[in-house]
């Protein structure tokens, strides 16, 4: 399945509530400074409302979320390995 | 779009506002004077599977929607604000857990929290870091199989009760989450009385010397105590604080409109003295505004909305600084009978002004708003 529309909604959703133009795929958003612990954690409740997956506890890391392509990649691994389960 | 209770939250609504009414309502008073929560009280909610609203069925819980404890959390604020502070502090660490807790750690806590056979207490907050609430100045070390605490904790709810507190404390320097329990060695609690509002709500005060926590009781991942379990945990919190604030102020407005339907003064009943219509107009809008808000962060919390969050810290911070003008009004209404100890309100009033500074004072709250709305 094509990346494209989850790559577009991830970035339409980081453009809106960070204020900014859109971002570049691997834009990091952490080193940046555009991230606070807040919009941390609004960003793993998109990501389960709008992907339905469930981000565990072992999927916290900065690689999993730091930019529109990490993000999509995380998304993409996790809906793989709930369609082989 | 339709704001209207399905039949079960109705439901869960009537039952809740009954038990508060016959359990805690009649002895508010008096346990607030004596800053003792009542042991017998807290099993009842126990019993009545109140303190296991958040938990899914599974693990003996309610596993209640995001509007039903909502409304539990309005019914006990109408009544009792130290009553309801258990039930805020007691979910933030069973959602914590639940959230955050791995298998072992949910099926070795969640069923006694769910059952409220143990309480549990939010141990973030230290002497020297209140509002500042990521400068922890607690300190975790691995040793072994375990990890040493050293530091203390401050204000901590129910923490004169509880059997299991959620403690932050940093690990090689980021925020960490550990799950300890009462009588863990190197632990102490020390209450912390008189208080000026929410008098039962048996604050205490943690030193940790060096107490010993099993490395398996870290909640979470090293590191992301801030970030996600504080954070999550303080959202909960905050969504408990803002319908309890609903509740206060409409225990203050019911108690307000029974008084100016009996008390007459210059020859009329106070509800036809203009001045006091207005105050009443005041607080029926206060209310109502307050819950709206919260019906609205309950929706967003259900769905798992990311403006939940913004959604949250709104309602909490309109519903602590309605809470305050509300109740303020009441006890203005009351004149001298309402500083006295027969009407309630006096009461509501001393707990509505913890409101505006607990799980987030109203100052962060205004900065969580701004910042989000102004960002970019």
């Amino acid at each position: 399945m094509s990346e494209a529309p989850t790559k577009k909604k991830i970035a339409s959703f980081l453009a809106r509530h960070l204020r900014t133009a859109e971002l570049d795929g691997d834009e990091d958003i952490f080193a940046a400074g555009l991230v606070n612990s807040l919009f941390a954690m609004q960003i793993v409740l998109f990501v389960e409302k709008e992907f339905s997956v469930t981000v565990e506890n072992d999927d916290l890391q900065l690689d999993n979320f730091r930019s529109v392509n990490a993000i999509a990649g995380f998304v993409a691994r996790k809906q793989a390995a709930l369609a082989a389960s | 779009m339709k704001i209207e209770l399905t039949d079960q939250q109705r439901e869960n609504q009537q039952r809740f506002q009954a038990f508060v009414e016959r359990e805690v309502m009649p002895r508010a008073e008096v346990y607030d004077e004596s800053g003792v929560f009542p042991d017998d009280l807290a099993l009842a909610m126990g019993r009545a599977g109140h303190l296991g609203a958040l938990a899914p069925v599974e693990y003996g819980g309610l596993d209640l929607d995001m509007i039903s404890f909502g409304l539990q959390n309005e019914a006990y604020g109408r009544g009792c604000a130290s009553a309801r502070s258990l039930l805020t502090v007691h979910n933030m660490v069973l959602a914590s857990v639940l959230r955050w807790g791995s298998a072992a750690q949910k099926a070795r806590w969640l069923p006694g929290l769910a059952a409220g056979q143990s309480l549990a207490a939010f141990a973030l907050s230290e002497p020297e870091s209140g509002s500042d609430a990521n400068s922890l100045q607690t300190y975790a070390v691995l040793e072994g199989d375990h990890y040493s605490l050293h530091g203390s904790k401050k204000w901590i709810t129910f923490g004169q009760l509880a059997g299991l507190f959620l403690v932050f404390a940093k690990l090689h320097g980021k925020t960490t989450a550990f799950l300890v329990e009462r009588g863990s060695p190197g632990l102490a609690v020390e209450a912390i009385s008189p208080m000026g509002g929410c008098r039962a709500a048996m604050l205490a005060e943690l030193r940790l010397d060096g107490c010993r926590v099993p490395a398996a009781n870290l909640l979470g991942r090293p590191g992301l105590g801030w970030t996600y379990v504080a954070n999550a945990a303080l959202d909960n919190g905050r969504y408990s604080v803002a319908w309890g604030c609903v509740g206060l102020a409409q225990g203050c407005l019911e108690a307000s409109l029974a008084y100016v339907n009996r008390r007459r003064q210059f020859g009329a009943l106070l509800r036809e003295h203009q001045l006091i219509q207005a105050m009443v107009a005041d607080m029926v809008a206060g209310v109502e505004a307050a819950r709206l808000l919260c019906f609205k962060a309950g929706y967003l919390q259900e769905i798992g909305d990311p403006g939940a969050i913004l959604a949250t810290s709104l309602a909490k911070y309109f519903g602590a600084q309605n809470a305050a003008r509300v109740s303020g009004a009441a006890v203005q209404i009351h004149g001298a009978n309402g500083f006295s100890r027969v009407f309630p309100v006096h009461r509501h009033w001393r707990d509505a002004k913890v409101m505006e500074i607990i799980e987030g004072s109203t100052q962060i709250q205004q900065m969580i708003i701004g910042r989000a709305s102004a960002a970019g």
